[in-house]
């Protein structure tokens, strides 16, 4: 078989993005989640919620240098496997790309130390300005990417000129159609996410009965927030999709399974797509409903996909499948934010064990339901890169041999499986030691805020006798 | 027309970028260099520590470089990197495991020889490919209409490993004065004994290079002999830096071996650039030709004006906080 050079380089991109993106999604969330810890700290002075920030903090640390980490590549994939797209949208993204380093380094410089570092080195309202503003450039470097995205979803305020787009309006090209929506819907993602992770591991340290206090308020006030947001992003998503059915009806056909434009399209819980015949296997739905969602009208008319040309359409199967998961998930951390609210009274919540071992599971949801969700959407513009007007195929790199591609591809999945594995181990172990070992006064002059993993202070193995122990901030 | 020749401006902040990337990052990646030949386990706790504070503030200038570069000069960007391929994820590869290395060698215990090989051997690969980049740009690209056509190893020949070779070198040259300004005692010692081996062979490896550059291009050629111009200061100035290392080393300073090795590097980089000038993708492209357009240049250099300064100083305060020597059993560990 031949090596297809522009497959190999969707396949690593691909890898190279969802690895990166489940670091971003989780310390948006995160971080202002340590913003309202501090805020509640400052308030009311209880302990507790100075503990919960200084742990959530650690974890926070370790993450956001493996995103780090893993981001170093991205701003050069572009270049090498995408070299035509570059040259032709660096007029757009190339400023838009640079204003998200720039402002997020000019926050990360300013506050990340303080925040990691300065609890006891500044006022305590500094220190929550810090969590804040370090909130705030999580979601500044997401406005930029989400811009960028959006803009090659629905591409706006550009011209092409002679193969190169040029920019006519920044701020249509910025606030492009599908901006507002996808910005929201990724926001609430990050808030979800965070949610479901800090209120899983509240969970298991429940069951194990380790730090009661701190955690049930973690884990109540977690499911006080996703109760709010679970059904709201089920309501942004809706919005999302009527936007996606506007602009890029291709994408919603593909997600509803849906062939022939019709009324009365049913809601597909079970399909084959089967995209060489155009048509479903084992098909399973609710009659008319998909109509109801896209329309609000039992009978309106859904786009399908028999609007595009075959060579046009995006790969059915992945598109439907991966919108069934995200749902699926979504629905999921629906029920659970709702049993939440129902074991509330008489505090059986915090004692429910099958609860409390379902929160556990469910810290994963939120991960499963972002990547899904991106497959969707960018497997969905295919064979499109930027929407109606560049393909992936125009995009690829021209000198670009399937032989380089699968090299360099080989080499990310190894180079990432081990950072991923020693990060992930790793942050096992500070989950493990805990809420408990709280050494904030030990911070030294090593720690720097462009060093954010030394902001958790646990070794890197267990000791030698497999037990698991307190950090000792010793060393050796 | 246009006020300002913004493409010329932007030129300068890149190139601006680009050798304090170099130099700052430069030390950090030559201490990794030098990491498997120091004389102790403790020694090397020291010269982690003495970059620990700094080193990632330095790799930030990489990726700001990276989108600087697709939104001044896209066609540089949408070279280099085609052209480069298996160097760039070389370069990458190598400054993730060194990054990584670097958080988590000061949690090991048992593992730490893993990690140790992690931080050295990234550094090494990472050093080597920045130098083969150098080389590639000095050969030049095959392109047609602005896309790079050459083959996949290219870059690859005796004259960029060479290149290579010689940045490696620069790298540790720059890495040994750091740690004779930031330690003292036996570390030190050792710092000073090696410099001068170092220098020697920087020196070796860029007067190879400076032979056989005007073979390689006939424009540099032309350019350095064609009349003997002004230019030729760079080369006597780049002796001079060299000429004081050596006696600052002989004469045990602290600060100057490292204050004259930067010296060093800023005039080989600006003979570098007066080689080529004013192309930036040779043969063929000019830095006026890989230009992005007059309006997302000018986008972009009105909040890099506001943002810089503030980088600038924030790195400067780093460097400062962080100032003087580091000892054995101080910060992590």
């Amino acid at each position: 078989m031949e090596l297809d050079p522009l497959i190999l380089s969707r396949i690593q991109f691909a890898f190279v993005v969802s690895f990166h993106a489940i670091f971003p999604v989780f310390t948006i969330g995160l971080a202002s989640y340590i913003a309202v810890l501090e805020g509640l700290a400052f308030k009311t002075r209880n302990p507790v919620w100075i503990t919960l920030s200084a742990f959530w903090t650690k974890v926070f640390a370790v993450v956001f240098g493996m995103g780090v980490v893993s981001g170093i590549v991205m701003s050069f994939q572009f270049g090498t496997n995408w070299s035509n797209f570059s040259q032709a949208s660096a007029n757009f993204l190339g400023p838009i790309l640079s204003y998200e380093v720039i402002t997020a380094f000019f926050l990360e410089a300013a506050f990340l130390g303080v925040l990691l570092f300065g609890r006891n080195k500044v006022p305590p309202g500094v220190h929550l300005f810090a969590a804040i503003m370090v909130a705030a450039g999580t979601f500044i470097s997401s406005f930029w990417i989400l811009s960028a995205n959006s803009w090659m979803q629905t591409p706006a305020g550009t011209e092409l000129r002679d193969g190169i787009f040029h920019v006519t309006s920044w701020s249509e090209a910025i606030f492009n159609p599908s901006f507002p929506y996808r910005f929201l819907h990724m926001a609430m993602a990050s808030f979800l996410t965070g949610g479901f992770v800090v209120a899983g591991v509240s969970a298991w340290y429940l069951l194990k009965g380790r730090e009661v206090e701190a955690n049930r308020k973690a884990l109540s006030m977690c499911l006080w927030l996703l109760l709010f947001i679970a059904p709201a992003q089920l309501v942004i998503g809706d919005f999302h999709g009527l936007n996606t059915m506007e602009h890029q009806p291709a994408k919603v056909a593909a997600m509803e399974g849906n062939w022939e434009t019709s009324s009365n399209v049913p809601l597909l819980l079970f399909a084959i797509p089967d995209q060489e015949n155009q048509t479903n296997h084992w098909e399973l739905g609710i009659p008319s409903m998909a109509s109801m969602i896209l329309t609000h009208e039992w009978d309106g008319i859904v786009p399908g996909l028999n609007e595009v040309a075959i060579e046009d359409q995006p790969p059915v199967g992945i598109v439907f499948w991966s919108f069934r998961i995200m749902v699926g998930m979504g629905i999921l951390m629906i029920l659970f934010a709702l049993t939440g609210l129902f074991l509330r009274p008489k505090g059986k919540l915090y004692e429910t064990r099958w609860f409390l071992q379902g929160m556990r599971f469910m810290s994963i949801s939120p991960f499963i339901a972002v990547l899904t969700g991106w497959f969707v959407t960018e497997v969905g513009r295919a064979p499109w890169l930027v929407y109606g007007i560049m393909r992936h195929s125009e995009s690829v790199t021209p000198s670009l041999t399937g032989g380089m591609a699968l090299f360099t591809l080989i080499g990310y999945v190894v180079v990432y499986a081990l950072v991923f594995a020693s990060g992930v181990y790793y942050l096992m172990r500070v989950l493990y030691v805990g809420l408990e070992n709280d050494d904030e006064d030990e911070t030294d002059s090593a720690e720097r805020p462009a060093r954010p993993i030394s902001a958790a202070h646990v070794p890197f193995e267990y000791d030698n006798h497999g037990r698991i122990e307190p950090a000792d901030n010793g060393g050796q | 027309m246009e006020l300002f020749d913004l493409a010329l401006i932007w030129a300068f902040i890149i190139g601006f970028g680009i050798i304090m990337y170099v130099l700052m990052d430069g030390f950090d990646l030559g201490v990794g260099i030098l990491f498997p030949f120091a004389p102790s386990e403790d020694d090397r706790d020291v010269m982690m520590n003495s970059v620990a504070p700094v080193w990632d503030g330095n790799e930030t200038w990489l990726v700001l470089g990276g989108a600087g570069l697709l939104a001044a000069f896209p066609m540089v960007y949408s070279i280099f990197l085609p052209a480069l391929y298996i160097g760039v994820f070389l370069l990458l590869a190598g400054l993730i495991f060194r990054g990584v290395a670097f958080e988590f060698r000061f949690k090991a215990n048992t593992s730490r020889y893993l990690w140790n090989w992690a931080f050295a051997g990234g550094s090494t690969v990472a050093a080597f490919a920045q130098g083969v980049v150098v080389g590639a740009y000095i050969q030049g690209f095959e392109t047609a209409n602005g896309v790079y056509v050459g083959g996949a190893l290219d870059w690859l020949t005796p004259f960029t490993v060479l290149t290579g070779l010689g940045l490696l070198a620069g790298y540790a040259l720059l890495g040994s004065t750091w740690l004779i300004l930031k330690t003292e005692g036996r570390l030190q010692e050792w710092a000073y004994r090696i410099t001068t081996p170092l220098l020697i062979a920087v020196l070796v490896v860029f007067a190879i290079i400076s032979a056989w550059t005007p073979f390689v291009d006939e424009m540099v050629s032309e350019r350095w002999f064609s009349n003997l111009s002004v230019i030729w200061i760079l080369p006597v100035l780049t002796l001079l830096c060299a000429l004081q290392i050596w006696r600052s080393v002989r004469n045990r300073s602290e600060g100057m071996p490292f204050v004259a090795t930067m010296g060093l590097f800023i005039t080989t980089y600006l003979g570098l650039i007066v080689s080529r000038w004013p192309y930036v993708v040779p043969p063929e492209y000019t830095l006026w030709d890989a230009a992005s357009a007059y309006e997302s240049q000018l986008f972009l250099l009105l909040g890099l004006l506001f943002v810089i300064p503030i980088v600038l100083a924030y790195t400067a305060w780093t460097y400062w906080v962080f100032r003087g020597k580091v000892r054995a059993g101080e910060g992590y560990h």
